[in-house]
């Protein structure tokens, strides 16, 4: 996120969605991946790390809860497709080729198309829950995707393939610092094209009124379906760096708290803000730490009593979230055109 | 043959709960068009104070009704224990009731107006927060409830190989959940605060216009709801003596969905779903695979959704404008 928005001020909206400034900020993280380990302590660099993989998963549900306006409560669901898949073809691959390790370069391409395959199985377990639910009003998306949350725990405790109720154990450790940024960037960059494009007016057209969206022909069930199929990829390729960074995985790990708080980083960083859920992201993955010293304190887990205070708190007092639907750029942009206008006013 | 008729036995007591809790669901989505999410967690508080009800007076009602019944309070007696259960039924029922009206009037009602993705966000935050405020306050381990059935024998039919046995529970638990139903059928239809739920949800603008107290009517039908699922929190409590406080979030998302099943909004419709829920459910542990149960309501529905979205015996209404 450093590079789009530092560059905004200068080149306009064509420079935020210009190529060339992704490809530089995913070459800096590759630059950081080589000493960023060796320079903080481990605990620091989990949290980056983790916070890295909650960014992935809250603008990908973004996309969904906040361009399309439909509920969506399932992306721990969609992240165990992705992991599951992603750390079964990764450690049956090394099973059978225990040579492939000794190649840095096979096993990061190995990962890649692992996180890739689990992206794409996310994506048509994504299609076939969002098809029946998406056709009606959203709130049944809602209970549909929470449901889905508990078949595939369901179907996964009851799959010895990945392990049944032990889990899947013994996954390598591919997710390096570089690899959870450059899908980040690679996160936010895809959504943000896909917001600011014609698709994208067609997300928010139904968010804003799907019935006035219909009178205008657009086909509301297939933009929906669109945009939940893209916010499960992401998922699963979330959930693909978040198990090759655990390496042990068993169906308990995705469950519905972990929906939960994407859910409220979405609505805290505003539904409709990309950069709103980047913030959120970051903001609770480092909340989440700052909060263990008083869960130690008290002996019991206040985090989630607090969360889902905060939730209602701001539904009644701020329902559009910290940034509502505007980005950090829009903002900045506004500031500075309000000190064009009065020059002589001094405060902004 | 005898094994078949077991699980038609534990499947309509099964399905009994679940209909209390879907009837909630189904009203106060009749009215407002809300999924109240935290419908189950209100299911789990009146499990609670069922529990606490019975710890800590359960044996001096059950001492006042024995010594009524029987002349001396040690004499135990069925009779005794069933009105007992029916006094912690009813104070649960009560406390659920005060719980769904601050719950309504608190998170629910100031957001009225604002578009129906905030009250939803508002409901799962408000579900979480009973789920883990239940947690801090009772513990999050199980508690065992106390048992007031247990002089009673479970009932027998037949021999070896075709026995049935029916615990007494499972018909107190069937008989009671059946009896409200019908009170509720009875006021929905035949009272003047039935029509005027009627009248709100059909229409809120024109309710008010008539001089209907929407407001008041909405809170009525959150406690009406909440204190059903109440009485369902302790009929559960009784019959698997453990209760804790995530307990609500399965049994209430099922109810949705058995309410889904039957046409959500329809009171009828929750019932009969409920009770095929039930039956489904127990007829899948039975002959299938057990492991399986908890992921079949959430595929019930899936494909309800896909062939007959407005449910078996709901209606399709259009959306105006």
């Amino acid at each position: 996120m450093a590079p789009s928005g530092s560059n905004n001020e200068q080149s306009g909206q064509t420079g935020i969605m210009s190529l060339r400034w992704w490809i530089v900020g995913i070459g800096i993280v590759w630059l950081l991946n080589a000493w960023l380990p060796e320079l903080i302590s481990p605990y620091f660099f989990q949290i980056i790390v983790l916070a890295g993989i909650n960014v992935i998963l809250s603008v990908s549900l973004n996309l969904v809860n906040g361009f399309t306006g439909q509920f969506s409560m399932g992306h721990a669901g969609f992240m165990s497709v992705g992991g599951y898949l992603s750390a079964f073809i990764t450690t049956s691959l090394v099973a059978s080729h225990p040579e492939l390790m000794n190649d840095p370069v096979a096993g990061v391409v190995i990962f890649a198309i692992s996180l890739i395959m689990g992206g794409i199985a996310a994506t048509a377990v994504g299609y076939i829950v969002g098809l029946p639910s998406l056709r009606l009003r959203g709130d049944y998306l809602a209970i549909v995707t929470l449901g889905f949350g508990e078949i595939i725990r369901v179907i996964f405790l009851n799959t010895n393939a990945v392990g049944g109720a032990r889990g899947l154990s013994g996954i390598t450790k591919f997710t390096t610092f570089g690899a959870v940024y450059t899908a980040a960037l690679i996160t936010v960059f895809c959504i943000w094209r896909v917001v600011h494009s014609a698709h994208g007016r067609i997300l928010v057209s139904i968010r804003e009124d799907e019935i006035a969206s219909t009178a205008m022909g657009v086909n509301t069930t297939e933009g929906k379906v669109r945009a939940f199929a893209m916010g499960a990829f992401f998922a699963g390729v979330a959930g693909g760096l978040f198990a090759h960074y655990l390496t042990t995985l068993n169906p308990g790990t995705f469950d519905f708290n972990r929906s939960f708080e994407v859910i409220i980083m979405v609505v805290l960083g505003g539904m409709g803000s990309i950069s709103g859920s980047v913030v959120a992201a970051i903001m609770l993955t480092v909340l989440k730490e700052a909060l263990r010293p008083l869960q130690q304190l008290t002996g019991v887990d206040l985090r989630m009593v607090i969360y889902s205070l905060v939730l209602i708190i701001m539904m009644l007092a701020r329902p559009k979230g910290i940034f509502g639907t505007s980005e950090i750029c829009d903002l900045f942009r506004e500031k500075l055109s309000r000190r064009g206008k009065h020059p002589d006013g001094g405060s902004a | 043959m005898a094994e078949f008729a077991q699980y038609i036995i534990n499947g309509l007591s099964q399905g009994g709960t679940y209909a209390l809790i879907a009837l909630g669901y189904t009203m106060v989505f009749g009215i407002l068009q809300l999924i109240n999410f935290a419908h189950g967690e209100v299911f789990m508080l009146g499990a609670f104070t069922g529990l606490y009800t019975s710890k800590y007076a359960g044996l001096a009602i059950l001492g006042t009704f024995n010594r009524l019944l029987t002349g001396s309070a040690e004499t135990a007696s069925t009779g005794a224990a069933i009105l007992t259960a029916i006094v912690i039924i009813l104070v649960a029922m009560c406390v659920c009731a005060a719980v769904g009206f601050c719950v309504e009037r608190l998170a629910y009602r100031p957001l009225r107006a604002s578009p129906r993705i905030n009250l939803l966000i508002t409901a799962v935050g408000v579900s979480l927060f009973f789920q883990n405020a239940g947690q801090l306050l009772f513990g999050s381990d199980p508690k065992a409830f106390p048992d007031l059935f247990e002089n009673l024998e479970p009932w027998t039919f037949g021999a070896d190989e075709n026995l049935i046995v029916i615990n007494p529970l499972q018909v107190f638990v069937f008989i009671t959940a059946i009896t409200l139903m019908l009170i509720l059928r009875h006021v929905i239809f035949h009272t003047r605060l039935g029509r005027a739920m009627r009248a709100v949800s059909f229409n809120h603008d024109l309710a008010s216009l008539m001089g209907i107290p929407t407001n008041q009517i909405i809170a009525a039908t959150f406690m009406m709801g909440s204190s059903l699922a109440g009485a369902a929190g302790v009929m559960v409590g009784m019959t698997y003596p453990k209760v804790e406080p995530l307990m609500g979030s399965l049994p209430g998302l099922k109810a949705f969905c058995a309410a889904v099943l039957g046409g959500i909004g329809n009171v009828t419709g929750a019932v009969l779903g409920s009770f095929i829920l039930g039956l489904a459910e127990a007829l899948l542990s039975g002959y299938g695979t057990p492991t399986y149960k908890d992921a079949l309501a959430f595929t019930i529905l899936i494909l309800i959704l896909l062939v007959k979205p407005s449910g078996l015996l709901g209606v399709n209404r259009t959306e105006k404008v």
